[in-house]
C-alpha cells in the first residue's frame, strides 16, 4: 500500500490557442473559438499529488507549511491573472493548451525538496481535466 | 476489471502535537493545527474496490454490503469523535490525513471479501486529500475526476 497526498490550488488566467506555423484558416479550423485573437480565460484548478514516506514524527508526507508557499511562488504567482501566451516565458514558443500547462507546472514543481512529485492534474473547467505524471518521451522537453 | 466507489462522510475533531517536540517546535511544524483545544473537519471518504463482476449477480461487491462495512468500521468509529483521544487505532500517531487514510485502509482491507480494496481517498477539505492505493495499482485520479468533496 502506498500513500499519496494531494492539494488543490487555483489561478485564473487568459490564453489563446494559436500556432504561428499554421495559416489563419488552419488555426481557426484546428482551435475553433479558442483561436479568438483577443484571447479568453479560465478558472484553473491545479491538483498537486506527492508521494513518499509518511514521517513518523509529523504524520506527514509533506508539510503544507512548506508546500503551499512553494506552489504559490512557482505557479500561482507566476500564472494568476496573467495572459499565458505573453506573460509566461515558456508559452511564447509553445501553445498554452492545458496539456502544455500541465507539463510546465510539473516541470516547475518537480524540484520540491520534501517529497516526490507524483502527478499534476489540471481542471481547465469543471468538465475537462488533464494529468501529467512526468512520464513519456515528452518528459524532458 | 471494474472499480466501484462508495462515498461516506464523517465529522471529527483533531489537533497535531508531538510530545517529543518542544512547545515551540510543535507550533513551528504544525502551525494552527497545533491548537491544543482542537478543531474539526467534515471528512469525505471514498472507498474503491476492484474486481470482476460476478456472472450471476453482475456485481463486483454488493454496494449495500460495502455501505454497511463503511458504517460499522469507519463512521461508527470516527464520526463525532475526537481522533486524538477516541480512536485507539490512531493512538500514538499524529492524526493527519495521511495517517487516518492508512488506518482506514488497515481497517477495511480484511473486511472486503469480494474484489480487492483498490483505493482509499480521504478528503479533509475539498482542497486537501490523501490516497492509499494498492501496491502496483494505478495511482491516477480515477473515481473522483472533477468531483468536489
Amino acid at each position: 500500500m502506498k500513500t499519496l497526498l494531494s492539494r488543490r490550488y487555483r489561478f485564473a488566467a487568459s490564453h489563446r490557442l494559436h500556432n504561428a506555423k499554421f495559416t489563419a484558416d488552419e488555426n481557426r479550423r484546428l482551435y475553433g473559438k479558442c483561436n479568438n485573437p483577443y484571447g479568453h480565460g479560465h478558472n484553473y484548478v491545479v491538483e498537486v499529488t506527492l508521494t513518499g514516506p509518511v514521517d513518523a514524527a509529523t504524520g506527514m508526507i509533506a508539510n503544507l507549511g512548506e508546500l503551499d508557499p512553494f506552489v504559490e511562488r512557482e505557479v500561482v504567482d507566476a500564472f494568476d491573472h496573467k495572459y499565458l501566451n505573453e506573460e509566461v516565458a515558456e508559452f511564447q514558443a509553445r501553445v498554452p493548451t492545458t496539456e502544455n500547462v500541465a507539463r510546465e507546472i510539473f516541470r516547475r514543481l518537480k524540484p520540491f525538496p520534501a517529497a516526490k512529485l507524483e502527478r499534476v492534474r489540471i481542471e481547465e473547467t469543471s468538465k475537462n481535466s488533464f494529468e501529467f505524471s512526468g512520464d513519456g518521451p515528452e518528459a524532458e522537453t | 476489471m471494474i472499480r466501484i466507489t462508495r462515498k461516506v462522510e464523517f465529522s471529527a475533531a483533531h489537533f497535531y502535537h508531538n510530545p517529543s517536540f518542544s512547545a515551540e517546535e510543535n507550533r513551528r511544524v504544525f502551525g494552527k493545527c497545533n491548537n491544543p483545544r482542537g478543531h474539526g473537519h467534515n471528512y469525505v471518504l471514498e472507498v474503491t474496490v476492484a474486481g470482476e463482476p460476478d456472472p450471476e449477480t453482475g456485481m463486483v461487491l454488493d454496494l449495500k454490503e460495502l455501505k454497511e462495512i463503511l458504517q460499522r468500521e469507519i463512521v461508527e468509529r470516527m464520526d463525532h469523535r475526537h481522533l486524538n483521544y477516541e480512536v485507539p487505532e490512531l493512538a500514538g500517531k499524529i492524526p493527519t490525513c495521511e495517517n487516518i487514510a492508512a488506518v482506514i485502509w488497515q481497517l477495511l482491507e480484511p473486511r472486503i471479501k469480494q474484489g480487492k480494496l483498490d483505493r482509499v481517498r480521504l478528503y479533509e477539505s475539498p482542497d486537501l486529500f490523501a490516497d492509499c492505493v494498492a501496491d502496483g495499482a494505478s495511482s491516477n485520479g480515477h473515481g473522483a475526476t472533477g468531483v468536489r468533496a
